[in-house]
């Protein structure tokens, strides 16, 4: 991607800078860490899932590049209020779309999160996109910790 | 030797353009490449005496009683010679060849650590290090029960020596420090640090990965026991490096890999290792690696250390106020004693985006840590950006840097 204004539009810098649900969370039942240890993004994600497995709030806190940190503010905003199933599956989507397996035309629930779709180009910066994502998986899945680094399949392009 | 001597005199123009990668395009521009500290190029006559090596001698070294064999062994020796007039070493024994400086600083930390630490002793570093320097002095600490002390470090980025009297203690074997930060830039006081080891008879290992493609290195003149760096950031091929360490410390320190080559004789009974150099240097070498990295020695001494220590002051200057006037701006590592590298942040932007953007418009810097957490979390960052600079970067580099770190203001609306 050459025109670096199509990737960092208005609604990731409004993120950015204005990030949403950012802070712990209290009374979260889940919660797991992202880092990517090359560049330093270190996020910690919170969740609390009641007893109808339904995501009722959640949260985010940590540092990190603009692509990462809107990309954490909008995955709060998009989960919030979702059952754990279809969180999964949009966390699934969002990897997908990132890794260009994707057919955006086709049937997706991914809304503005379309947004993120010029990240895919830059192979580099995928990670960074990912990461809070990867987080919210582990946190729905009860591990605690994740790293881009680490060998989850959840990074695989493969 | 197909590479053509450098002529004495010419212009950096002539200079750069004798660097193939730098006339490509990247994203639609022209490449402005600032990022030295991580990785130098490769002038025309390097990679020319690899295609030479590759082409015309390439076999096994030591080994062999062919000619190809002797021949390759014999370019790869003549590599020795260069590497210990290029930092004038006593011996050529004392000249080991390693995989870069990583490995050079693992071999020191392994061998010198089995021999010379105990439980309780200490090992001194700075705050400074790269992880290179740091994570190998822990796993051998933790193996023997020793323990880390750091020489901390003012806001500017400049080692703090006030304390380092009580920093060498009764138990501290060793000391390590880089020459130059590859995270600031700043040029490290490193003969007043090892002239107070030495008063404690402590050994002090230098990193100088970011100083020897700089500035002249005279071992005997620092007086330094140990001397690590790698070939790639001297312009020649990755893969390959140096440790310079003192004869009577190698001497006691044992074999750190083994297999072939460093041994003497081996039979189920016991083997017996070779001498020195060849006890550390177990298995086949990068064997072209060393050869380019003999005719990188070439080019730089031929360009001068003196001329390419001024070129990149310059450069260095230039840039530094160019970017100091940019508000929003903050330079990072402001010691008074620098090598071209300039660490920045933009107010309101990480580090990573800013490497994005300038990569959208051609130009390669280092946006993360640098391997260099520590570094970091002293001075209250995440990360930062980090343009380095080398002799065949000009003017125009320093302009697109300059016009890249407007676009990122733009574009994040800061």
């Amino acid at each position: 991607m050459s025109d670096m204004r199509a990737l960092y539009q208005e609604v990731i810098l409004d993120h950015n800078r204005k990030p949403r649900n950012f802070g712990p969370l209290e009374g979260a039942n889940r919660v797991a860490q992202g880092t990517n240890p090359l560049c330093g993004d270190n996020y910690t994600i919170y969740a609390r899932v009641n007893d109808d497995n339904i995501v009722e709030a959640v949260s985010f806190e940590g540092s990190g590049c603009a692509i990462s940190k809107a990309a954490a503010s909008m995955m709060t905003t998009r989960i919030k209020g979702k059952k754990v199933e279809s969180a999964e599956q949009l966390i699934e989507e969002f990897r997908a779309m990132l890794t260009g397996e994707l057919d955006l035309q086709g049937d997706h629930s991914l809304g503005h999160l379309t947004v993120f779709e010029g990240v895919a180009q830059l192979p580099q910066r995928v990670k960074c996109a990912v990461l809070p994502w990867h987080a919210m998986h582990a946190a729905l899945e009860g591990d605690d910790e994740t790293s881009t680094e680490g060998d989850s399949d959840i990074w695989s392009k493969e | 030797m197909s590479a053509q001597p450098t002529a004495l005199n010419r212009s950096w123009e002539e200079v750069r353009a004798d660097f193939p990668i730098l006339a490509q395009s990247i994203n639609g521009h022209p490449l402005a490449y600032l990022d030295t500290a991580a990785s130098a190029q490769m002038p025309q006559q390097v990679i020319d005496r690899l295609v030479w090596y590759h082409s015309t001698l390439h076999s096994n070294v030591h080994r062999g009683v062919h000619t190809l064999s002797q021949r390759a062994t014999q370019a790869f020796e003549d590599v020795r010679l260069k590497v210990q007039q290029l930092l004038n070493a006593p011996s050529l024994k004392e000249c080991i060849f390693t995989g870069g400086t990583t490995d050079a600083i693992n071999l020191v930390a392994h061998s010198f650590g089995k021999a010379f630490l105990k439980q309780g002793d200490r090992v001194l570093l700075s705050a400074l290090e790269h992880h290179a320097n740091i994570v190998p002095w822990q796993r051998i600490c933790e193996e023997v029960g020793a323990f880390i002390d750091v020489i901390p470090i003012n806001d500017r980025g400049e080692l703090l020596l006030d304390d380092l009297d009580e920093l060498l203690t009764d138990r501290t074997r060793i000391v390590g420090v880089n020459h130059v930060s590859n995270a600031l830039g700043t040029v490290n006081p490193i003969e007043e640090i090892i002239a107070r080891a030495h008063a404690r008879d402590i050994p002090v290992l230098i990193d100088g990965a970011q100083a020897v493609a700089h500035m002249q290195v005279d071992v005997q003149a620092l007086d330094a026991d140990f001397y690590a760096f790698s070939s790639h950031k001297l312009c020649g091929p990755t893969g390959i490096g140096v440790l310079y360490g003192k004869e009577r410390w190698l001497e006691k320190m044992p074999p750190y890999r083994s297999g072939g080559d460093m041994i003497l004789n081996v039979s189920w009974e016991g083997t017996t290792y070779n001498g020195l150099p060849h006890k550390f240097e177990a298995g086949t070498p990068s064997i072209a690696a060393g050869v380019g990295m003999g005719a990188a020695i070439d080019y730089l001494q031929e360009l001068g250390f003196e001329r390419i220590a001024a070129r990149e002051a310059e450069l260095l200057a230039k840039a530094t106020e160019r970017l100091g006037a940019i508000p929003g701006v903050r330079l990072i590592g402001t010691a008074e004693h620098k090598a071209s590298v300039l660490s920045f942040d933009i107010e309101g932007v990480h580090p990573h985006d800013i490497g994005s953007i300038l990569d959208s418009e051609g130009v390669a810097i280092r946006a993360g840590h640098h391997c260099a957490q520590p570094v970091m979390t002293r001075l209250g960052v995440p990360a930062t950006a980090r343009a380095s600079f080398a002799f065949y970067n000009d003017d125009q580099d320093i302009d697109r840097l300059v016009a890249g770190i407007h676009s990122v203001k733009e574009i994040f609306g800061v």
